[in-house]
């Protein structure tokens, strides 16, 4: 278990890349989730030399707290520039926590089809899980307060730290 | 005979401008004494009831010339009793009430049906308008002798534009014949329908407008014929700018003319109808600013000689509807002192001249149309009838549905602190109201 | 009725109902825009649902009638799950006499959650918000001449796609706009997203002076109306004009105002027609230009389906 002020975004982003490539079948797809899973999927895309663009998924409309928070601002919507249907698709994300993220995020993948198979790939987990959902790939685990919030930044070299508040 | 005592006043008396501490002593319906200052025969007076005014002012009572009760014909039990309870209430002791009721005020039986109830509630004095037309359907013309006799002081055609010019001609004509006054609200028949004023606001309201031309169209057509029949005409509710400039020439030519405003002309315009408050609703619509400031103006230097309430009971629900669908009208026979005095407030035109526009100013237009000579005892006059409303001026209080005595809450001056508390209201020398506490 | 307070929006400053355009701070229509862009690809995928009102019942109370009005907001609400149930109150219970606000009481006891309402009358959606229930929400769909504010954001994003910075930009409305809902809440949104030049075109009957208070130009001549404009909004004429004495005939309209090939040649050359719907061929629009090139009539209304989605998923995640 690591302690907050230790974690090198850029260290286990080499572990989160090995792991990836692991889990990547042959012409599978990246779908990195707004904001912290889309950079870490698209420098992933890059690295692992992978044709075209990865997939971009906003969680916005299937998220469970709609009547409580309201669909918040922010133009960000899913773009996937390929077919999902019959797809092996890897998803991205910088920190798994309730799950409640990833469960609206298959939501959204199944509105554009049904995938072959979908594994689940993440920067951090901190634990905390609120439904029946798991990562294949973590290179870190945390735990942090339930008031703490930890996020993926990137700076303007691209070059990842996490944000802990 | 009761003998009444009202001590420690402010008497103020608008038909003589006089301002002073003194006494009133009433004896049956008439005033005996007028002490201002020491006065020997205030000792021999042997009074029944004494009344302290000690910080408030003793005016003749008000005189609202224009005032619907609703009967005959309200759906609403008990009226008639509510709302003259609520014109002592506020202070008013006489008041005249136009013809559109249901029936129509347009029979003798009618009228004197209407006279024998109300003085049998012994409160204000009732002063009823005879129809022009039967029905009001502007087509023939009514008994008005026998109205008359019946007791009308006048005879008016409320809101209802008459569109025969003939028509309006020959009831001009035929009531100058007998000296009568006609009441009439100068409105286009075509031009004057809409709910709301002509202008930006209702054109951004998508609320149909009534254009100021509506109102100077139908000046000019009524001055017209009055230069050639030689009547005498009572205008109500001005409403604009244009028209009170229109009206200020036809004084000076000479026209036998007075004419009126309500409370609502003379503080709201049209932006106050915000989002689409029914309350707001009314006729003649609010127009603008300038027009307002015209009417105020011309309250004051006496172009319009009277003010106003406009007293229009409106139930419930009928005001919970889009606002063109709502009913117009307002609460008003207990907003007409407050209104007169925020307005002379606001103009500093001191308490006599303020309540002139309610007591002396109305009671002439009134005296004028029943065709009384104009008496020499009036107002606060030693030997007049008393007919008082004692007040303190330095207290306010605020409109809500707890406050108000008529059985019509709607006003568009709910949550408005008015100025002046009535205490008390004699008229024929009863206590015809008295506050509680 | 309300103070002074605007009552399309909470304490917070969000969107509760959508009454009006006007007083809307230009960050919730820009907002709006934003949400509708992420539905119209909502609208693109084979699944064209999201969960977002599901469980909800939204209530289409037309008092006036309109098919399609009431069609794109049953398919907006049905995209977002909600349970639609349409009422055509011209022919039912206030025609037996029932009030305006005993039909919205019995509604809201039916646990609806969305009124969207159509009504003849000028503010009728204000007196409904004010009396539904406090987790209601009440979108309007046309009242009187007042507002019809979908249409005008719908208006603003077809402006938006197809030019992209309101503030270079010069748009003509033309025809009966003293009558119409749709150019005042164009003319309000127009003016918010900073649009430099609005102008109102038409004859003095139906185009009248005092309209300059709400920031347009108003002209009288179509020649000079259009006149290198952007964007041309072309509003439908109603035959009551004619008998209501405001124009003498159909025929003198379409030479004088109406939008024919010629007049449309006077614009900027990537000038784009609008028209709210539905259009009258040969009164205020020639067919050809309703068919031609520069018309975005129908991307109109696939726009209107994205804009209504995102108007009752915003006001449905506000509370009061």
């Amino acid at each position: 278990m690591s302690a907050a002020d230790q974690l090198d975004a850029e260290a286990l982003y080499a572990e989160l890349r090995a792991g990836v490539r692991r889990l990547l079948k042959p012409d599978g797809a990246l779908v990195g989730i707004t904001s912290g899973g889309a950079w870490l999927a698209e420098r992933l895309q890059k690295d692992l030399g992978l044709a075209g663009a990865p997939g971009v998924l906003s969680i916005a409309l299937h998220r469970d707290d709609f009547s409580q928070r309201g669909l918040s601002g922010g133009a960000a919507h899913t773009k996937l520039p390929f077919d999902v249907d019959g797809r092996h698709l890897v998803l991205v994300d910088d920190v798994l926590y309730t799950g409640r993220t990833i469960r609206a995020a298959v939501n959204e993948l199944y509105d554009f089809g049904r995938p072959a198979s979908v594994a689940l790939a993440v920067l951090v987990d901190r634990g905390g899980r609120e439904l029946p959902i798991a990562a294949a790939c973590a290179p870190a685990t945390l735990e942090l307060p339930a008031d703490k919030r930890i996020r993926l930044a990137r700076d303007d070299n691209g070059r990842f730290r996490f944000e802990i508040r | 005979m009761t003998r009444t005592l009202i001590t420690n006043a402010r008497l103020v008396d608008p038909a003589s401008g006089r301002d002073d501490a003194g006494a009133i002593a009433i004896d049956g319906e008439r005033i005996a004494i007028v002490a201002r200052g020491h006065d020997r025969r205030l000792s021999d007076f042997d009074a029944a009831r004494t009344i302290d005014a000690h910080g408030a002012v003793v005016a003749p009572g008000l005189v609202d010339l224009a005032a619907r009760l609703g009967e005959p014909g309200s759906e609403h039990a008990g009226l008639l009793e509510s709302e003259l309870a609520a014109a002592v209430a506020g202070g008013v002791t006489s008041l005249v009430c136009p013809p559109d009721t249901d029936p129509v005020l347009d029979e003798p039986g009618l009228v004197t049906m209407l006279k024998f109830r109300a003085r049998n509630l012994h409160r204000a004095r009732l002063y009823p308008l005879g129809a022009l037309t039967q029905g009001l359907k502007g087509e023939a013309l009514t008994e008005m002798a026998e109205l008359r006799e019946a007791g009308c002081v006048g005879f008016s055609h409320a809101d209802v534009a008459i569109r025969d010019t003939l028509v309006l001609h020959r009831a001009l004509q035929y009531a100058a014949t007998f000296g009568y006054t006609v009441w009439l609200r100068p409105n286009d028949a075509w031009l004057g329908n809409g709910v709301a004023a002509k202008g930006p606001l209702a054109t951004r309201l998508g609320l149909s407008g009534v254009p100021v031309l509506a109102e100077t169209i139908a000046l000019a057509t009524i001055f017209e014929l009055m230069r050639d029949t030689g009547a005498r005409v009572h205008l109500c509710r001005l409403s604009s700018a244009a028209g009170v400039e229109l009206v200020r020439a036809a004084k000076a030519e000479g026209l036998p003319l007075t004419c009126d405003a309500s409370i609502h002309q003379l503080h709201l315009i049209d932006v106050d109808i915000g989002y689409f408050d029914a309350a707001m609703r009314l006729v003649p619509p609010l127009r603008q600013q300038r027009d307002r400031d015209a009417i105020r103006a011309a309250l004051a230097d006496g172009t319009i000689d009277a003010l106003v309430s406009d007293h229009t009971p409106v139930m419930e629900d009928a005001k919970h509807l889009p606002f063109a669908e709502a009913e117009p009208g307002a609460t008003g026979l207990e907003l007409l002192l407050g209104a007169a005095l925020k307005w002379g407030e606001a103009t500093k035109l001191g308490l006599s001249k303020t309540l002139a526009a309610i007591t002396s100013r109305p009671a002439a237009v009134l005296a004028r149309s029943r065709g009384a000579a104009e008496s020499n005892k009036r107002g606060l006059d030693e030997g007049a009838v008393a007919d008082l409303c004692v007040f303190a001026a330095d207290e306010s209080w605020s409109v809500d549905g707890t406050t108000l005595a008529s059985q019509s809450r709607h006003t568009p001056f709910a949550r408005y602190e008015m100025p002046g508390r009535v205490r008390c209201t004699i008229v024929a020398g009863q206590l015809a109201y008295e506050a509680a506490g | 009725m309300f103070g002074r307070r605007n009552p399309q929006l909470n304490a917070n400053d969000e969107l509760i109902h959508l009454l009006s355009i006007e007083g809307l701070p230009v960050a919730t229509l820009q907002h709006i825009l934003d949400t509708a862009g992420t539905f119209l690809s909502v609208n693109e995928r084979d699944v064209k649902k999201v969960p977002l009102l599901r469980g909800k019942s939204v209530f289409n109370l037309f008092f006036e009638n309109s098919t399609r009005t009431r069609t794109t907001f049953e398919i907006a609400a049905k995209r977002l799950s909600a349970d639609v149930i349409n009422l055509d109150i011209a022919r039912s219970s206030t025609a037996k006499g029932e009030s305006l606000l005993d039909t919205i009481a019995n509604l809201s006891a039916m646990h609806a959650d969305m009124f969207v309402v159509r009504h003849s009358e000028s503010g009728a959606p204000y007196l409904i918000a004010q009396h539904c229930a406090p987790h209601v929400h009440v979108v309007n769909a046309g009242d009187g001449r007042h507002s019809h504010p979908t249409q005008g954001l719908l208006d603003m994003y077809t402006i938006r796609h197809y030019k992209h910075d309101f503030t270079q930009l010069t748009v003509a409305i033309v025809g009966d706009i003293v009558h119409s809902r749709v150019a005042r809440s164009d003319i309000h949104a127009l003016t918010t997203l900073g649009v430099p030049e609005i102008r109102a075109v038409g004859p003095k009957t139906l185009v009248p002076g005092d309209l300059k208070e709400m920031g347009v130009r108003v002209c009288h001549d179509m020649a000079e109306g259009v006149r290198d404009a952007d964007v041309i909004v072309m509003l439908r004429l109603q035959n009551e004009r004619m008998s209501g004495a405001m124009l003498p005939s159909a025929g003198e309209y379409f030479k004088t105002f109406g939008l024919d090939g010629a007049k449309l040649a006077l614009a900027k050359p990537d000038a784009i027609v609008m028209h709210p719907g539905p259009i009258n061929r040969g009164v205020e629009i020639d067919s050809a230009v309703v068919d031609g090139n520069q018309s975005v009539i129908l991307p109109q209304v696939t726009f209107g389906i994205a804009v209504r989605m995102a108007v009752m998923s915003i006001i449905a995640g506000n509370s009061p």
